[in-house]
């Protein structure tokens, strides 16, 4: 067996679940988990794993689909700006089906506006080498993992001397909103399970502040169902132990400091700002903003008629990114919400709540309870 | 979207490398992870090399996955 099919194979995994049941029968009470990586939500639902669990322990969704968080008003700049005759918008591919307030992305590109989907920031600054005539405006959104490489693409358009590769900035930092949702009150959450690839640029030690002043367990887990049941049964245990701890279980990629090349290119070019984020309001310093030495790359400062913000009547995306309901509790979910026609952000993404259960766990919903 | 993929690192110049997975290839910047050697992984998202992947810790995490398996089995 190679060793990446073990974090996958059907034997560890049943182990992994009797052992999680072993642990959860000593509960006295149920728990909520939450996982608030997009990426987990959508492994733990392909794997099936919410049906696995035992009774007692519930998991739930946070805000982690960075696509699902975008507020409406980012994306209705990030068409105006597609509008100018100049401008080439580019974007990771899920943001372009995302509704704004009167369209989409996808909708301004049929209408003729110039926006590409790419991979890689990389991608966005060879079509600036490409088109010198044009203005090139990246759609920067993501949490941590995706900063640095928004900030790596701006230092080489830095050092080459490419004027017109500019960013839409809308970073989002991972704390801010932890601390958001353990003081909320709205949803008890007995315990995080972290994200791995956001902690690989952060590091295991940013969270100590989960343990140390919420006494709220954490878990680092990869994304294998090895992985998350590993860190369920570790997050279990801690309750057990009323030991909360941040633990982590993905020591092949996640250092307790993180990534520091990655940390000090981030530095470089952004600084926290207050951002709003979509179902969780305003929260301060949760964003990231270009700093003003490299406003030329900042294209958040052109000017452009944005319409006032509206968003489809009836979305509940914002207790759905709470993790207060679970998508099949919003009425338009598989009523007029599908991933083929999403009405609402946590429809779009592979990684959204909505479209993951609507993909997933649609018809065993029920059992999962 | 905070997906990454371990990769092998089977060339380098500079801040350039080449990464491997499954006999597809693709270029990777390593300007967010300068110290990976060829012939390393490396997690790779979104074009970037964002770490080298620690085998010996790897190694760890199967064994204590083995070790579960093992204590599951009854006697």
């Amino acid at each position: 067996m190679k060793p990446s099919d073990a974090f996958s194979d059907r034997a560890t995994v049943e182990a992994l679940v009797s052992r999680a049941r072993e642990q959860a029968s000593r509960l006295d009470r149920p728990v909520t988990f939450m996982e608030v990586c997009g990426t987990h939500t959508h492994a733990i639902a392909a794997a099936g794993l919410r049906r696995l669990l035992p009774q007692k322990v519930r998991l739930i969704s946070g805000p982690g689909c960075p696509v699902c968080v975008t507020p409406v008003d980012y994306l209705d700049r990030a068409e105006a700006l597609a509008a100018l005759p100049d401008v080439i918008v580019c974007t990771f591919g899920d943001l372009v089906r995302v509704p704004s307030s009167c369209g989409s992305l996808e909708q301004a590109r049929a209408r003729g506006c110039d926006v590409r989907i790419v991979y890689s920031p990389r991608d966005a600054l060879a079509i600036a080498r490409e088109h010198p005539s044009k203005r090139i405006v990246f759609l920067a959104v993501g949490f941590e993992t995706t900063l640095p490489t928004v900030a790596a693409a701006l230092a080489e358009a830095e050092s080459e001397g490419i004027a017109t590769f500019q960013i839409l900035p809308g970073g989002k930092l991972i704390e801010p909103p932890l601390r958001a949702l353990v003081t909320d009150g709205d949803v008890q959450i007995d315990g995080f399970l972290l994200p791995g690839h956001v902690s690989v640029i952060i590091g295991s030690n940013a969270y100590t502040f989960l343990a140390e002043e919420f006494r709220v367990p954490g878990a680092v887990v990869g994304f294998t169902p090895a992985d998350i049941l590993l860190g369920v049964s570790e997050l279990v245990q801690q309750v057990l132990e009323r030991a909360p701890r941040v633990a982590n279980l993905y020591t092949r990629v996640v250092r307790p400091e993180g990534n520091r090349h990655a940390q000090e290119l981030i530095a470089r070019f952004f600084e926290p700002v207050d951002t709003r984020w979509r179902g969780l309001g305003e929260i301060p310093g949760s964003g990231l903003g270009v700093r003003a030495t490299w406003a030329h790359r900042d294209a958040s400062t052109i000017e452009v008629a944005v319409p006032e913000p509206r968003e489809p009547g009836g979305c509940r995306c914002g207790e759905v990114l709470k993790g207060v309901i679970e998508p099949p509790q919003c009425p338009l979910f598989d009523r007029g919400c599908t991933p083929d026609a999403p009405l609402g952000a946590c429809m779009v993404s592979s990684e959204g709540t909505c479209a993951a259960w609507y993909r997933h766990e649609r018809f065993g919903a029920g059992a999962a309870a | 979207m905070c997906l990454a993929i371990p990769m092998q690192l089977i060339e380098r110049s500079e801040w350039d490398g080449t990464a491997e997975l499954r006999g597809v290839q693709r270029q990777v910047s390593l300007m967010l992870c300068p110290e990976a050697q060829v012939g390393e992984y490396v997690l790779v998202h979104a074009g970037y090399a964002i770490t080298t992947v620690d085998v010996e810790e790897a190694r760890k995490t199967l064994e204590l996955l083995d070790e579960i398996v093992r204590e599951d089995i009854p006697e």
